[in-house]
């Protein structure tokens, strides 16, 4: 499974969607997904792929990693991923 | 209704281990955060925290206490001695089976609970300490003051997270202000400063990787802290027949529940414990001097506590002064109210209001007198506690001059 779907499945799962429901300029907003939910999609997207993702609920405008879209989710996750690699 | 007052006080903290270094470093804006220290600290992304340093259980405690008593319990029964010294009073007859202790307090033995957890997972052995279970349950530490002090009556621990000292404060009043008790013992302390316990709130991600600044706009999150405080509250007339030193007046509390959300704050939910405790104390928004704020330094509590404010207290909300003083001791959570509560007196006896150290930039929704960075002599006639839980559980304390 690509991370692209893998993401989107994980968040899909949170959102109680289908994958299909979830599109790529989908906002977690959109989606109904609140702060603890958010904070529940990090955690499972790390177990995933092994990761950390830098993410302070307190500054999420300053995180490096930018949770406006889905689309920006799954960029930030395959650069980390990259870097992992790296 | 018997008026309460408060004839004792005691505490160790990251800013000191009694009363008087406590204010004396509240006073100076001292900063009581730092690295961590204990085992497995290299695993955490979060390295600070208000810890009790240089801390000589032995000096306290002999063999069997250490082997009975956690660290909240340690620290509890050091704030007691301290508290119970000062009110002067000793506890029989009838006083002793109508006086209880009433504690806040929200992880009970943590550091118990990791190092036992450490010992029969990670070292793989069957066999742990025998006194576990009496060493981490939550009430230990209102047990063993109960038994250091002879106090017999109505005595247990609230837990509600954040809001459990104030929670506990607020019975131990009703019970007094009732003439259910002459004396009650109360306050609370927390000590989760371990590799577990700084773990678990890592994953919620709303820590503060360098300081905890409350009502900055580049505040990044809370920094945990730990220790005590016990306070003596006694029936008025009491102290007064017996000429004891009056600290403080307890003039009225409130209690309201956000029904909401399990970690969000609601504004609504503080203004009804904050104007609820005016009410309770019979006083009007414009006679209150100062706050001490719940002010953890999350992007969520500062900006809604600031609104709660607001809306109680309309243009008074300008000409009052509120500080969170957990810049400087961490958030000590169960025992955090009763930490601030020190504040509070020597806002009301010392005419000092502590300040809101870390204060860097202005933050629009947080725009009132939070003190910044240096303390203030100000005479003060009465001031609120605020303290707002996770689970939506609020608390707030009036004090009034002695």
């Amino acid at each position: 499974m690509s991370i692209k779907d893998k993401v989107i499945e994980i968040i899909a799962e949170q959102a109680v969607l289908e994958p299909s429901d979830v599109t790529l300029e989908s906002t977690l907003e959109d989606l109904g997904i609140d702060s603890l939910g958010l904070v529940e999609s990090i955690f499972a997207i790390e177990e995933a792929f092994d990761i950390s993702v830098p993410f302070n609920a307190n500054e999420p405008e300053k995180s490096e990693f930018d949770i406006a879209s889905v689309a920006s989710i799954i960029k930030g996750i395959e650069q980390l991923v990259a870097e992992q690699a790296a | 209704m018997n008026r309460v007052v408060i004839t004792g006080a005691g505490t160790i903290n990251a800013l000191g281990p009694n009363v008087a270094e406590t204010l004396a470093a509240m006073r100076e804006g001292k900063c009581g955060i730092g690295e961590l220290e204990f085992q497995d600290v290299d695993r955490l992304a979060i390295k600070i925290g208000g810890q009790v340093k240089g801390y000589d259980a032995e000096a306290a405690f002999n063999r069997q206490q250490l082997a009975l008593f956690d660290r909240f319990t340690q620290f509890t029964l050091i704030a007691a001695r301290e508290a119970l010294a000062q009110s002067g009073l000793s506890f029989s007859g009838e006083l002793a089976a109508t006086s209880g202790v009433i504690l806040g307090n929200s992880g009970g033995g943590m550091t118990t609970l990791d190092a036992n957890y450490r010992t029969v997972y990670e070292d793989g052995k069957n066999r742990v300490h025998p006194f576990v279970v009496p060493k981490l349950m939550n009430n230990a530490a209102a047990s063993h003051v109960s038994m250091e002090f002879n106090l017999k009556g109505p005595s247990f621990t609230v837990a509600t997270a954040c809001a459990s000292s104030n929670h506990a404060m607020s019975q131990a009043f009703t019970m007094v202000r009732s003439g259910m008790s002459k004396v009650m013992v109360t306050g609370g302390s927390e000590s989760m400063l371990c590799f577990g316990g700084v773990k678990a709130w890592e994953g919620l991600r709303v820590m503060s990787k360098d300081a905890c600044r409350p009502f900055s706009a580049n505040r990044n999150g809370m920094v945990q802290g730990e220790g005590a405080a016990i306070f003596v509250f006694e029936e008025y007339e009491h102290a007064k027949a017996r000429g004891a030193e009056i600290l403080a007046e307890v003039a009225g509390f409130a209690m309201s529940s956000d029904a909401s959300d399990i970690v969000m704050p609601s504004k609504q939910g503080a203004a009804r414990a904050i104007s609820g405790a005016l009410r309770d104390a019979g006083i009007t928004p414009d006679q209150i001097g100062y706050i001490n704020a719940h002010g953890t330094g999350t992007a969520a509590n500062d900006k809604t506590e600031c609104a709660a404010v607001a809306d109680v207290f309309g243009a008074h909300a300008d000409q009052l002064m509120i500080s969170s003083t957990k810049a400087m001791h961490g958030h000590l959570i169960g025992g955090t109210g009763a930490v601030e509560l020190l504040a509070c007196i020597m806002a009301l006896r010392d005419g000092v209001i502590a300040p809101t150290i870390g204060y860097e930039e202005p933050d629009p929704e947080c725009s009132l007198d939070v003190v910044p960075n240096e303390a203030r002599e100000a005479k003060v006639d009465y001031v609120l506690s605020n303290a707002f839980a996770f689970g939506g559980l609020n608390a707030v304390l009036a004090l009034k001059n002695a």
